[in-house]
């Protein structure tokens, strides 16, 4: 006897997720259980049977959560919003000078006269 | 349920073909061990075998920068985002390989220039603002392709979509806050991005391909894309547009302007001949970069042979 881990697929497209395991005497009965444990009402369009004996698992945090700060990974790792009002304000700041200056030469022409 | 016409054997060859296509248009999805015609095989192929490639050969660009980053953080960030693009290379070239194309066979294809890659690639990166300029918009302009792939009826291609677009999304940020940093810099920064964008505008408005109809593409027609090329440059547009404005920046087209009643963007339009050149290797670096992954390939072969167990240190074993 040897388990099997079973994987399902429950609508087309969509990636197999694990749906739990069996214990069967060869593959051929584990096909025949996996079917009748995860599809008796229809639920997955496909399964795979897995024997566990086959599987190689990582579960080292060292390997998978190593403790460096490595926020530069992810998108919370970058703090834009400041920078970005602070780019925002620079660019309204600038328009209202070219403004002002417009109203200043308007005023300058309409005084000369 | 619909997947059963990928394992009916009992049709003639006309039938199961016709089967196939219905279940294609009608938004179902094939998985790798599925059985599909060989020219729907083939063409999934060519896409995603392009997509390895432009992976792949669109870390040449941005790895002459690593070493000159301005800071250990941008330097870390860089090299994070170079080996995020080597293993989308990697997840890509597997899913490839599924189809009936080795590995070694794509790497050769690529390197004799036999196999395209994305135009972006074959030009070359001036200054520190080019980086911001390419991991902000031509990864912005790649998500919104990737995005869409993610409705692809190849089913293992569309999930790689979504581990692929997760990591994009990380490196817009890196980009956004390159370009940011800049802007908010010196008179110098802010003319080097503005340069660096007046540069790579071109690129970028033909980087989503001609105008096709959609109708005369396959790639849309058989659903192995979800968006035609004109849809996507579209939704470019009107996301990043007002991004790049809003941040004092100049985009050099005087053409671009947002047509309300046509609801669409227009713009002058792209040099299709340039695409059309530079994507068959008759880009400013083209050659060069060919070259790197040539000498590459040939300095890491001892690798592959005992990883393999072709070579002499797998004999040397036995």
């Amino acid at each position: 006897m040897q388990v099997y881990e079973i994987f399902k697929q429950e609508r087309e497209g969509e990636a197999m997720k694990h749906a739990g395991n069996l214990r069967a005497p060869d593959d051929a009965l584990a096909l025949h259980y996996a079917k009748e444990f995860y599809s008796r009402r229809g639920e997955s369009i496909r399964l795979w049977v897995v024997p566990r004996a086959t599987i190689a698992e990582i579960t080292d945090p060292d390997l998978l959560k190593p403790p460096l700060d490595r926020s530069y990974r992810v998108p919370a790792g970058y703090k834009i919003n400041e920078k970005l009002d602070e780019a925002r304000r620079r660019v309204r700041a600038a328009a209202e000078a070219r403004a002002g200056a417009r109203r200043e030469a308007a005023g300058t022409v309409t005084g000369d006269r | 349920m619909a997947t059963e016409v990928l394992h009916q054997t009992d049709q003639g060859e006309a039938e199961r073909r016709a089967a196939f296509f219905a279940h294609i248009a009608a938004g179902g999805k094939v998985e790798a061990t599925d059985w599909m015609p060989d020219d729907y095989r083939r063409q999934v192929l060519k896409f995603v075998e392009m997509h390895a490639n432009s992976e792949l050969m669109g870390v040449l660009p941005e790895r002459e920068w690593i070493l000159r980053a301005p800071t250990l953080k941008r330097k870390l960030a860089l090299t994070a985002k170079v080996q995020d693009e080597v293993g989308h290379a990697q997840l890509l070239y597997r899913v490839a390989e599924d189809l009936g194309k080795s590995r070694e066979e794509m790497w050769r294809d690529l390197l004799a220039g036999k196999t395209k890659f994305h135009n972006v690639f074959h030009y070359p990166t001036e200054t520190w603002g080019d980086v911001g300029i390419i991991a902000w918009l031509i990864d912005a302009a790649a998500i919104v392709a990737q995005q869409a792939l993610r409705g692809s009826s190849y089913g293992p291609y569309a999930r790689t979509m979504q581990k692929i677009c997760w990591e994009e999304s990380v490196h817009i940020m890196h980009g956004r806050d390159i370009v940011l940093t800049l802007v908010n810099g010196t008179p110098k920064q802010r003319a080097m991005v503005q340069d660096a964008l007046d540069r790579w505008w071109a690129p970028i408005m033909q980087m989503h391909g001609f105008r096709t109809p959609p109708e005369k593409d396959k790639d849309l027609a058989w659903r192995i894309k979800a968006k035609s090329n004109e849809e996507l440059r579209q939704e470019f547009l009107a996301i990043y547009v007002p991004r790049i404005l809003e941040i004092g920046l100049t985009i050099p087209d005087p053409e671009l302007r947002y047509d309300e009643e046509a609801k669409r963007w227009r713009y002058t339009e792209p040099d299709w001949d340039e695409l059309t050149r530079v994507v068959t290797g008759h880009g400013p670096k083209s050659a060069e970069r060919l070259q790197f992954r040539q000498i590459h390939y040939a300095d890491t072969a001892w690798v592959r042979d005992v990883i393999l167990g072709e070579g002499p240190g797998a004999l040397a074993a036995d």
